[in-house]
């Protein structure tokens, strides 16, 4: 913590008194927020809670309807995304917005590159100040390099470059960290920090509390578009920061103690080939096995070779007791296996169909045998799924695009359990969904638990994978490294099995 | 957050309304224009000039419905108008040979429209080729054949049994033959988009082609059953085509589609897939018949015609680009509180 102690330092960045209202939604509801110089400060709050209004005003996106922005104590109007760079003021998004068939240094330097004589581009000085701008941050890049291929972290510390080449003042990360895989992480707040030494302003915005408390040296909550508290994250614990973001007490986390039954699902051996190997687990009816991990060790993959999505090169499933190999989706689905996947938009829902007809599109065969569909038998299907998982909506004839992501994500799980099946994987079942919605998805994977489903749990969340799973089994690198039972699963263990640092031998309190 | 909790209804409803109701905006649109026109030339509100307008528009729509199933899976069919002028040689040069009756030549003519509209789904689903590339290629592939069985031969009215090209004057109660087997084809084709499996699955595939191979639903299959159809109702248009106009050779239906396509766009089917009814499509080729009617009748050149084809074809895909904007707007809002 280096800034928040000096008294009456001028803040880099000021907002006071920001409202801003969209149609009949006030995002922003007289808010303030003060950026000091060398500062890592966290915007925290629920989906909806105006946090991303707020960046994209700072940003230059949106203007405010009232309030004042002040830069280095003198009042000032953003006019524009171009005005705020200008400013000093760069955002680094969740998603990099890079153009993948440049060069590195040429996506640093866009727009702006050295010029040579003649006034054409000078390439050789563009690689080299590319190269500076990375030695900066301590990293090694090859700059001559198109950026297709690289991964999410290095686009991202890319556009950090991007911001160090117009000297940013203000640095906004906007959930940095949600496609990250821990190493990455460790790696991009290091560079953060050697940011906020050298003095620029950073403003957080996470879903991941832990890196609040890891990273930040403020916090400031919002809630309903309203400043809840600005606070030293050295004074708060985690219950303080939950409650303040939603408003009241919340359980985290309620898991069900359930009696295990038979084994449902057994994995032994499973291969494909330069992915994952020798992968083996089984999966009892009311139990909830986690999929621990780093971001690439392969638990994605594993999930769709179960459901049929991918095929396998080798190794054996067995479902009750019998081998089973799935040529398709579908044929996974008949025998009783639904799948979540990691990206709802992408693989989970039709944005354009309603939400009844979003529910009933993987049973429409056995809804309706005689292929003509009955909108009131959909109706009343999608009806009874929904009401059971508390989708926040005006009625099943919603569009689903319509609904926010934690309803959207109940929707899904609704739509899979109308396929009545016995085993559920679930990929990155909360992802970007916030705590309310998240707290009401933990409870319906525990009811399904209890119900006598056996479920698969995969999770970069690693609080959520420890309270929720009766059993973990860690992957890395492609390989199954550790299988932790419940009352041993701490966040040590799982992580130095994720990370491939210990050896604990397969053994290690396995159940039978 | 107890059940079923009710949350305001999402701002930006009528643009939604107005988003399903290009059919309606279409017909509103139709009769303004009519009206407009009639002042200038009276002879635009005639049964005869409408009946003339509403068959020829009529083939063109039967082709729209087809491609329209194309469009939603979020392909293309540049073909159809190659696969209308086979399929109407064919229907004309083997009536004129005699070597089949006037039923059989029809049942040839569908069958060889499926058959082509077949091999188009086949290497779109089976080879993976981008529709619009190989569509390109069958188009010159179809129209090539026809060519070559044609050469420089024309089967001329005459060659045609008697009475055959009466189907396109007749009339059932004052309505067109032609417009009915239009309304009969949109009318089968609207319920099955709407109530079966096999509608729902073609919207699903090309609103979101991810989700669909997820959820289990065969997307190829889906995708090669709708350029079959496709073909099926080219294969109709083409034999509609041979007794609209009796004189076929084997350059027949060059060009036309453009109007086939321009028809499914104005009709409001996103060209992105996921979208839009094959009313829509239907009426599209009615309205860009009227307009090129109306044009010819105030008095305008050809060139006109074509330029203001065009600018009629732009403002449809703009507004439909607006307000999809306006309503992912409106959507966004409401969905992120």
């Amino acid at each position: 913590m280096t800034a928040v102690q000096g008294v009456a330092m001028q803040p880099r960045a000021e907002m006071r008194g920001i409202s801003k209202r969209f149609a009949a939604t006030q995002a922003l509801d007289d808010v303030s927020l003060d950026l000091l110089p060398g500062e890592i400060h966290a915007l925290v709050g629920e989906n909806g809670a105006g946090k991303s209004t707020l960046v994209k005003i700072l940003a230059g996106v949106h203007q405010p309807d009232s309030g004042t922005i002040w830069l280095d104590g003198e009042a000032t109007q953003i006019h524009g995304p171009a005005h705020a760079r200008a400013l000093g003021i760069a955002v680094v998004h969740q998603e990099p917005r890079l153009f993948p068939d440049l060069t590195v240094a040429e996506n640093v330097f866009i727009g702006h590159a050295p010029s040579g004589r003649l006034g054409t581009i000078d390439w050789g000085g563009t690689r080299r100040a590319a190269q500076a701008l990375f030695g900066q941050l301590d990293v090694q890049f090859d700059v001559g390099a198109p950026v297709r291929g690289l991964s999410m972290a290095d686009q991202q510390l890319i556009e950090i470059a991007k911001s160090l080449s117009v000297e940013a003042r203000v640095l906004i990360l906007d959930e940095p960290t949600a496609s990250l895989s821990a190493h990455e992480v460790e790696r991009l707040f290091a560079i953060v920090r050697r940011l906020r030494d050298r003095g620029v302003s950073i403003l957080f915005v996470s879903h991941r509390l832990d890196e609040v408390f890891d990273l930040c040296d403020r916090a400031t909550v919002f809630r309903d578009g309203r400043h809840v508290i600005t606070t030293a994250t050295s004074e708060l614990t985690t219950a303080d920061l939950v409650r303040h973001m939603v408003g009241r007490t919340v359980e985290l986390f309620p898991k069900v103690e359930t009696p295990v039954g038979d084994v449902l699902l057994e994995v032994e051996g499973l291969t494909k080939e330069g992915v994952f190997r020798d992968v083996g687990f089984s999966v009892r009816a009311g139990e909830i096995v986690g999929l621990a991990g780093l971001v690439g060790a392969g638990r994605t993959e594993v999930a769709r070779v179960l459901f049929g999505i991918d095929q396998r090169d080798g190794g054996e499933i067995r479902l009750g007791g019998v081998p089973v190999d799935f040529a398709s989706p579908s044929a996974a689905m008949h025998a009783g296996i639904a799948y979540l996947p990691e990206d709802r938009h992408q693989e989970g829902l039709v944005l354009d169909f309603t939400i009844a007809q979003n529910v009933t599109l993987p049973i429409l065969p056995r809804l309706f045998p005689r292929f003509f569909v009955r909108a009131s038998t959909e109706r009343k299907v999608a009806h009874d799924y929904t009401e059971q998982f508390n989708v926040r909506m005006t009625g099943v004839d919603q569009l689903v695009g319509a609904l926010s992501g934690g309803n959207q994500q109940k929707v899904v799980l609704a739509k899979w359990l109308a396929s009545g099946p016995r085993i559920l994987i679930l990929d990155e079942p909360t992802r970007g969904i916030d705590i309310g919605a998240k707290v009401e998805v933990h409870r319906i994977i525990s009811e399904l638990a209890a119900s006598g489903l056996g479920i698969v749990l995969i999770s970069s969340d690693l609080p959520e994978v420890l309270a929720m799973s009766d059993r973990i089994v860690v992957l890395h690198e492609g390989r199954v490294t550790a299988e932790i039972p419940r009352d041993r699963a701490t966040e040590e263990r799982v992580m130095f099995a994720a990370t491939g640092s210990a050896h604990f031998d397969r053994a290690d309190g396995s159940p039978a | 957050m107890t059940a079923a909790v009710p949350v305001a209804r999402p701002r930006g409803q009528w643009l939604s309304t107005l988003a399903r109701q290009r059919e309606l905006s279409l017909v509103a649109i139709l009769i303004l224009l009519g009206g407009l026109v009639t002042l200038t030339a009276p002879q635009f509100l005639t049964v005869a000039n409408i009946s003339q307008v509403a068959v020829l528009a009529s083939v063109i729509a039967v082709a729209a419905v087809g491609e329209a199933l194309v469009v939603i899976t979020r392909n293309v069919d540049l073909s159809v108008e190659a696969t209308i002028g086979l399929v109407a040689y064919g229907v004309a040069r083997v009536l004129e040979l005699h070597a089949l009756d006037a039923a059989g030549a029809i049942v040839l003519g569908l069958g060889l429209g499926l058959v082509l509209g077949m091999i188009n789904g086949l290497i779109v689903t089976l080879f993976r080729v981008p529709a619009i590339v190989a569509t390109l290629g069958t188009l010159s592939i179809f129209r090539g054949v026809d060519y070559l069985i044609a050469g420089s031969h024309q089967v001329p009215l005459a060659g045609l049994p008697e009475g055959f090209t009466d189907a396109a004057r007749d009339t059932f109660f004052g309505i067109p033959y032609f417009v009915l087997v239009a309304v009969v084809v949109v009318a089968i084709g609207s319920v099955i988009l709407r109530s079966t499996r096999f509608g729902r699955q073609l919207y699903a595939v090309g609103s979101n082609p991810e989700a669909a191979a997820i959820l289990g639903i065969p997307s190829r299959m889906v995708v090669f059953t709708a350029f079959s159809l496709c073909g099926l109702l080219a294969g109709a248009a083409g034999v509609l085509w041979v007794m609209e106009f009796g004189t076929i050779n084997g350059t027949s239906a060059t060009g036309v589609v453009l109007a086939v396509v321009a028809a499914v766009v104005v009709g409001g089917v996103n060209i992105f897939g996921g979208s839009g009814t094959l009313a829509g499509a239907a009426l599209g080729a009615l309205f860009l018949g009227f307009i090129a009617n109306a044009l010819i009748l105030v008095g305008l050149s050809q060139f006109w015609l074509q330029a203001i084809y065009g600018v009629v074809i732009l403002v449809a895909v703009t507004a439909d680009a607006f307000i999809l904007r306006r309503l992912k707007r409106a959507n966004k809002r409401s969905g992120s509180r």
